[in-house]
């Protein structure tokens, strides 16, 4: 083997060998931040994981919002109209969060079935369903008639 | 009328483009320069006949045209004029018809300044450049056209433009974004030419260089102002989010960056030829992929418009189209490419093909944390997200080590260096490097702080090690001032984009790292004090917009017990859509912002209000600036002229 064959073998076998690193960090990396989605029936079957993040969505029941007077800490009822879950929230919700309107939270389920929710997400548009959301609803057969307008968008 | 006008000039202008893509490149390979030689005129055509369809439309969002079905989605008669005008890339269609345009744009560029290319291959890029305006165009007319009518009846009044987009940062980020993503498509067609004409070679990467360092610069600019825009717009005060929207435009930038870089080697020592092209085929490959995930409705967000299964399906089979066909080319083509010199382990080409590496793979790891949710969904195997921790987990290690190997490049020759020659240059550099870091990181905190320290670390690493270039650079002439004017245009590019590299390194570590938030409720008369700061809050006033009434919050800002300034953060509810939005308060400085943003009314008075102190925020998007600066300055480089002209003299 010349000289210039080995340099470029040498080269060859760095890149591979820093590929194959790359793949498995990647692969654990993956492995450990995986957020999977429940539906308030899923969790209510108690077929949500308790120790790990996950994210739950629904439709956030009319008149369930209540407040802490002193914090911020505000508690709600998410439902696929089949079942409903309680998520637990401490801070400022989004633009977009108000009753009757379907959002994803993303946290850990407690002992007692109460989602601490982490992050509480409502995006886009008022007329907007998140997709997962859309689904556990179509899965629990409670999709409501979507607006005229939502089409649109 | 105007509106059918719109449509008819974007008929014409689909022909015209239609003869681009065909004409000049049967041109190209038959010899018949008559035909090569349509190929100027008729870019200059498609470009005027699309700028009359953007007028168009311009003209129906500015005259409350609501019988046109896209403006009565995304205007209303009391929306401002510069936002009805913004308002044209609002949307999907809208956006697509900008996409389109930006692509002529980019064409009739190519076919003016490109005088001195000869002249197959100027006719060849620009039968690409048309060919991709046609697959575009084609979209427009069939699934999208922002001039469709509601007829017969339609509203008196138009739903109005989503708040969100509602801002100076909707103004400049899109166009800004689409320059970057379509000016990709230049070093494609340039690729695709030298694949075609087998003519691939110094002079190949030479001409495509400058295009790709300008569309580098757009598209770091508009990834910049989208960063910037979703700081203060989204009342969260983040500044990067992982979204894969966000993904999107990244993947294409990391290509893009190791495609500036492996541009350089091609044309500097003739090595890296099919590699080079292999990039400028992904480069724009990737930002294809990036419109087809936004505009497709597989991904959710404020990006996100349309939802129609129909529109998804085209812009996938044109992603198949392309990424297949040019990679075909490129697998009959590529094998027959030979390197003109040859370069040993220790050289300045392995340390830039170390660049490119690191750059490709981050860009799979993005790819795959962006569309591996997607994958599992359409499989049917749960619907799942990827968080953030997966990418800055992955992302924020291969980044420092590609810093480590750009100082080490700094110093770095062509062909070959002596690993010691290497250590000799670099160990003083290093050393100051480190002890600066350390230095910087305690005197700001009074603590080491593991990633801050490595990150002013890196950047001070950055600059010591181009310090040490310099004086090298300078020993040969006869004083320090003299060096300074010698040095190429594209010489100071290149320092001043690294630079950006650096101040960007500095601004995430400390923002990241350092920031400090509360959340509180508030009534009138609390205060709240951190970080020398004391917040008080006076209560909350209606105040009436154009098209929105507001709750407008006082907040007196003491710093150190003294009165700093008064600020007024808001919550605004845009009547025509029932919408309400955080308008963020601000008080930038090179070194800290105050952030303040109020959440909802709570019982009693009292207000949820978001406080943020975030140090060296305006860092990351000054690093961008940089960047942007540096890949237009080496672009405007003599010496891409000059050999434009000899050329012309050769011819």
């Amino acid at each position: 083997m010349n000289a210039q064959r080995k340099q470029r073998l040498t080269l060859v076998l760095v890149i591979v060998l820093g590929a194959s690193v790359a793949v498995g960090l990647t692969a654990y990396a993956l492995s450990q931040n995986i957020n999977l989605f429940y539906s308030p029936s899923e969790i209510y079957m108690g077929e949500a994981p308790k120790d790990t993040r996950i994210r739950a969505g629904g439709m956030v029941v009319e008149g369930s919002i209540r407040r802490d007077p002193t914090s911020l800490r505000v508690e709600f009822d998410i439902t696929d109209y089949a079942h409903a879950t309680t998520v637990e929230y401490t801070g400022i919700l989004p633009d977009l969060f108000r009753e009757g309107q379907g959002i994803v939270a993303q946290g850990m389920l407690a002992a007692d079935g109460r989602l601490i929710a982490s992050e509480v997400l409502a995006k886009h548009d008022e007329n907007y369903m998140p997709p997962e959301v859309a689904e556990a609803l179509a899965k629990a057969g409670k999709m409501p008639p979507m607006p005229e307008a939502a089409k649109g968008y | 009328m105007i509106p059918e006008l719109g449509t008819f000039s974007t008929i014409l202008a689909l022909c015209l483009a239609l003869i681009l893509s065909v004409v000049p490149m049967v041109g190209a390979y038959t010899g018949n320069k008559l035909w090569v030689d349509y190929a100027r005129p008729l870019s200059k055509g498609v470009f005027f006949f699309l700028s009359i369809a953007m007028v168009c439309l311009g003209y129906a969002f500015l005259t409350n045209d609501f019988s046109v079905v896209y403006v009565a989605n995304g205007s209303n008669t009391a929306l401002p004029w510069f936002f009805k005008i913004s308002a044209i890339w609002g949307g999907h269609e809208g956006s697509l018809l900008l996409w389109v345009w930006i692509q002529a744009v980019w064409t009739l560029a190519v076919a003016v300044k490109s005088r001195n290319l000869p002249l197959d291959i100027i006719g060849r890029v620009l039968s690409v450049m048309g060919m991709i305006t046609a697959a575009f165009l084609l979209f427009i007319l069939f699934t999208s056209s922002p001039f469709d009518r509601f007829l017969p009846g339609y509203p008196m009044e138009g739903a109005d433009l989503n708040p969100l987009l509602q801002d100076f940062g909707l103004i400049v980020h899109p166009p800004t974004l689409y320059m970057g993503y379509v000016g990709l498509s230049v070093a494609f067609s340039f690729a695709i030419a030298a694949l075609l004409s087998g003519r691939l070679d110094a002079a190949w990467a030479r001409w495509s260089r400058p295009w790709t360092n300008v569309a580098w610069a757009f598209l770091t600019l508009g990834i910049g102002l989208g960063s910037w825009w979703a700081y203060y717009e989204l009342g969260w005060g983040g500044w990067w989010f992982w979204d894969p929207v966000e993904n999107a435009s990244l993947m294409p930038w990391l290509v893009a960056t190791a495609l500036i870089h492996s541009l350089a080697v091609t044309e500097k020592r003739g090595v890296f030829k099919s590699w080079t092209v292999l990039l400028a085929i992904s480069a724009f490959c990737l930002s294809l992929l990036g419109t087809f995930l936004v505009r497709s409705g597989v991904l959710t967000s404020v990006h996100a418009f349309a939802t129609d299964p129909e529109r998804g399906l085209f812009i996938l089979g044109m992603l198949i189209f392309v990424i297949g066909g040019s990679l075909l080319l490129y697998a009959i083509r590529a094998g027959s490419v030979k390197s003109e010199s040859t370069f040993s382990l220790s050289s300045r080409e392995s340390l830039l093909l170390v660049n490119n590496i690191l750059l490709t793979v981050s860009c799979a790891m993005v790819l795959i944390g962006t569309l591996y949710p997607l994958v599992m969904d359409a499989l049917n195997l749960g619907k799942i997200s990827v968080g953030p921790p997966y990418f800055n987990a992955l992302f924020v290690p291969i980044m420092s080590l590609m810093i480590v190997f750009m100082g080490i490049a700094a110093v770095s020759r062509w062909k070959h260096t002596e690993p010691s020659y290497l250590v000799k240059q670099l160990w003083l550099p290093a050393v100051i490097a480190i002890l600066a870091g350390v230095i910087t990181s305690y005197a700001y905190s009074g603590v080491l702080e593991f990633w801050v320290t490595l990150g002013l670390t890196l950047a001070y690493w950055i600059v010591f090690s181009w310090i040490r270039d310099y004086f090298n650079r300078a020993r040969n002439r006869d004083s320090l001032w003299g060096a300074v004017t010698k040095q190429s245009r594209s010489y100071y590019g290149m320092l001043l984009a690294h630079l950006g590299v650096a101040v960007l390194v500095v601004g995430v570590a400390m923002v990241s790292i350092f920031v400090e938030h509360r959340d509180a409720r508030m009534q009138a008369g609390d205060q709240l004090e951190f970080r020398d700061y004391t917040f008080i809050f006076d209560g909350v006033r209606k105040v009436q917009g154009p098209n929105y009434t507001s709750d407008m919050g006082r907040i007196r800002v003491l710093y150190k017990g003294e009165p700093y300034r008064i600020m007024y953060p808001e919550k605004r509810m845009y009547t025509a859509r029932g919408m309400s939005m955080t308008e963020v308060a601000l008080d930038p400085g090179l070194f800290r912002d105050l952030y303040i943003a109020m959440g909802e009314e709570l019982d009693g008075g009292a207000w949820a209000i978001r406080l943020q102190y975030k140090p060296f925020v305006r860092w990351l998007w000054l690093g961008a600036l940089l960047m942007t600066a540096g890949g237009i300055l080496s672009a405007s480089d003599k010496r891409y002229r000059r050999q434009n002209n000899r050329a012309a003299a050769a011819a």
